[in-house]
């Protein structure tokens, strides 16, 4: 029975990455933009060959990239290559391929985004069970208020304030960056400070940004159990408040929590590549960016792409993981 | 006798669902809050479309770089734009967009969702089958390569809200299934289906006034995410670069430094007025919620 929820877990993450292979094989395809066209053409007129050799070059690109093959033999290739997990080859960096790329820029948005995934969790999970939890004072309730309020806010918004008040007001902190202009990265304590400094305006505008979902969705989930007959019996045993909050009460209402952390990955997702962006972040986003403004679509199809499989992944992971978190649904 | 109180207590009830209802919106400040800010970016856009020439909102039109005066109560921007006539204009194109992929979605939602409800069999499996595996892929990545791949000159206000309308009506789709599910239980059907009323009417008469505070509700979430999703876009330069959109705003504001070089009044003010768009669809959404559905919290 175990064995069968797996496989039938596994089979519907691969079609979820087929599915998304598809579209993003198929709409670029699809434009009338061609890209080859495009940048040579650029090229061309910014003189650095003769525009009469334009076509000769696209065609050797086009035949180099399999540009030239019919739609279906393309798409084959394409998804071969998938399934021996090559992205291709960067079109316009071009020795670089789209899986050095993504590991060039992995580790930063991995390091933002996980941190501030893993950190609103835990603060909007908590302020949420407590705003809910009647013996809980008064202040401490409704601090999670204002959260709730500004929930439908994205990110990029609230960093904007961020930087007009804290880092062009005030200038405690840097304005945009990785690092501060001139350091060349090392692995002194002093560069790990300055990168650290940069961090904390974006990391501070995704963890506000999506605490407020959590408080809200938690809150929900706290007042259903409250009258639940396990939480009043707990109490009838005379079990202190503290024990009743967080055996009975925090670790029931956060398993439906868990499922939902799968499913929000995908906007911490969208929200980070923002982010990155507007603070000049050398993340997955910046490459995205990037990849767009020249048009380079197999970096384009790698990194949608990878971040879908990613994500996709994560869920299945924590589906597969979810009977560890309650044994109730044990097959 | 048994038609008079039947009558007698139809008319007692109408009014007073009505003021129930009144009574539920002062009780909900949430959403009372949302309607308030509503309200009023519908007076400042309205009002400033009267006041202002559309002119002014395009680059080149007004002496640039200047801080908010009295005379350009939000300062101009680098490019030459008069930045209240720029967010007036953008307030409109926004709502547009916002409007039409909602209706769009809405329309999809509840049509898919009907037919999956109701007919049920394969066409339900394929639909709720089809939106299950959609759901999981990051619309955000998939819109930024549809949008990608037009060329500039095709990307209108329009397309905007096409391509964010592309991938938005899953959402609606469910939530209308889940509900015509358990509508079809309820004991109204049975009667109505009892006493000879055919699918289509059963449908229309039934269940669809039953389902009006979803569909409002769902309406709601549909405009949030197609202005969230057209913002996103439009902040990494996908969106129509000629408009004003308050996306486009800032995204000029940020490719050009604007807190690096102390034009600092540039990205603030459309970033307010999308904070306060966003802010008030969400608690309007999360009220009509409360309302629709007393019982069900939001949980996800």
């Amino acid at each position: 029975m175990k064995i069968r929820k797996i496989i039938e877990r596994i089979f519907f993450f691969l079609l979820v990455v087929w599915a998304a292979s598809t579209i993003t094989f198929f709409i670029p395809r699809i434009s009338s933009r061609n890209p080859v066209r495009e940048r040579f053409g650029q090229l061309a007129r910014s003189g650095g060959f003769a525009p009469a050799d334009l076509e000769i070059i696209i065609e050797s690109f086009n035949q180099k990239f399999g540009l030239d093959l019919p739609l279906w033999e393309q798409y084959t290739n394409y998804v071969g290559s998938l399934a021996r997990l090559d992205l291709g080859v960067s079109m316009f960096q071009f020795p670089k391929t789209v899986g050095e790329l993504i590991n060039e820029s992995l580790p930063w948005t991995i390091g933002l985004l996980v941190t501030t995934t893993i950190l609103s969790f835990i603060i909007g999970n908590l302020m949420g069970a407590i705003a809910a939890w009647p013996k809980a004072p008064r202040w401490l309730r409704n601090l999670a208020m204002p959260f709730v309020l500004f929930m439908g806010v994205p990110p990029v918004l609230l960093a904007i304030f961020l930087l007009f008040f804290i880092a062009f007001r005030l200038k405690f902190l840097p304005l945009g960056g990785a690092y501060s202009i001139g350091t060349v990265p090392n692995l002194s304590l002093e560069f790990a400070l300055d990168v650290l400094k940069h961090q904390i305006l974006p990391a501070t505008a995704m963890i506000f940004g999506s605490v407020g979902g959590w408080v809200l969705s938690m809150r929900g989930m706290g007042i259903t159990i409250q009258g639940e007959d396990y939480v009043l019996f707990a109490e009838h045993k005379g079990l202190s408040g503290f024990t009743i909050f967080k055996d009975y009460y925090l670790r029931n209402a956060l398993l439906p929590q868990v499922t939902a952390f799968a499913l929000a990955l995908g906007n911490v997702v969208s929200s980070g590549i923002i982010i990155e962006q507007l603070f000049g972040l050398p993340g997955i986003g910046t490459l995205l960016h990037n990849a767009i403004k020249f048009n380079d679509f197999v970096v384009i199809y790698g990194v949608v792409l990878f971040i879908t499989i990613a994500i996709a992944a994560l869920m299945v992971f924590v589906e597969l993981l979810y009977p560890l978190l309650d044994p109730r649904i044990q097959d | 006798m048994t038609t008079t109180t039947i009558t007698n207590s139809e008319e007692i009830k109408k009014p007073s669902n009505l003021s129930l209802r009144l009574g539920y919106i002062r009780r909900n400040p949430g959403l009372a809050l949302g309607v308030a800010i509503l309200i009023s970016l519908i007076l400042f856009t309205v009002i400033g479309l009267m006041n202002i020439d559309s002119d002014d909102a395009y680059p080149l039109s007004v002496m640039g770089r200047q801080a908010p005066s009295i005379e350009f109560p939000f300062g101009t921007d680098y490019f030459g734009r008069d930045l209240y006539a720029a967010l007036v204009v953008g307030m409109w194109q926004t709502a547009l967009i916002g409007v039409i992929a909602g209706a769009i979605g809405t329309f999809i939602g509840i049509i898919l969702g009907f037919v999956s409800a109701f007919y049920g069999g394969i066409l339900d499996t394929i639909i709720k089958g089809v939106c299950q595996i959609l759901m999981p892929i990051p619309v955000f990545l998939i819109q930024v390569i549809i949008a990608g791949s037009l060329n500039k000159d095709d990307v209108t206000v329009f397309t905007m809200a096409l391509i964010v309308v592309l991938l938005a009506w899953m959402w609606p789709t469910l939530v209308i299934r889940s509900q015509v599910l358990s509508m079809k239980e309820r004991q109204f059907v049975s009667v109505a289906k009892l006493s000879g009323m055919n699918n289509i009417e059963i449908i229309f008469a039934e269940i669809f006034p039953n389902l009006l505070p979803f569909i409002a509700a769902s309406f709601v979430w549909s405009v949030f995410s197609a202005v969230f999703a057209s913002f996103y876009l439009a902040v990494i330069g996908l969106g129509p670069l000629r408009e004003p959109l308050l996306g486009n705003i800032i995204w000029g504001a940020q490719s050009q430094g604007a807190f690096f070089n102390g034009w600092w009044w540039w990205p603030l003010a459309p970033a307010t007025l999308m904070v306060l768009i966003l802010t008030s669809l969400a608690l309007i959404n999360m009220g009509l919620d409360e309302l629709a559905n007393p019982r069900v919290r939001r949980t996800e």
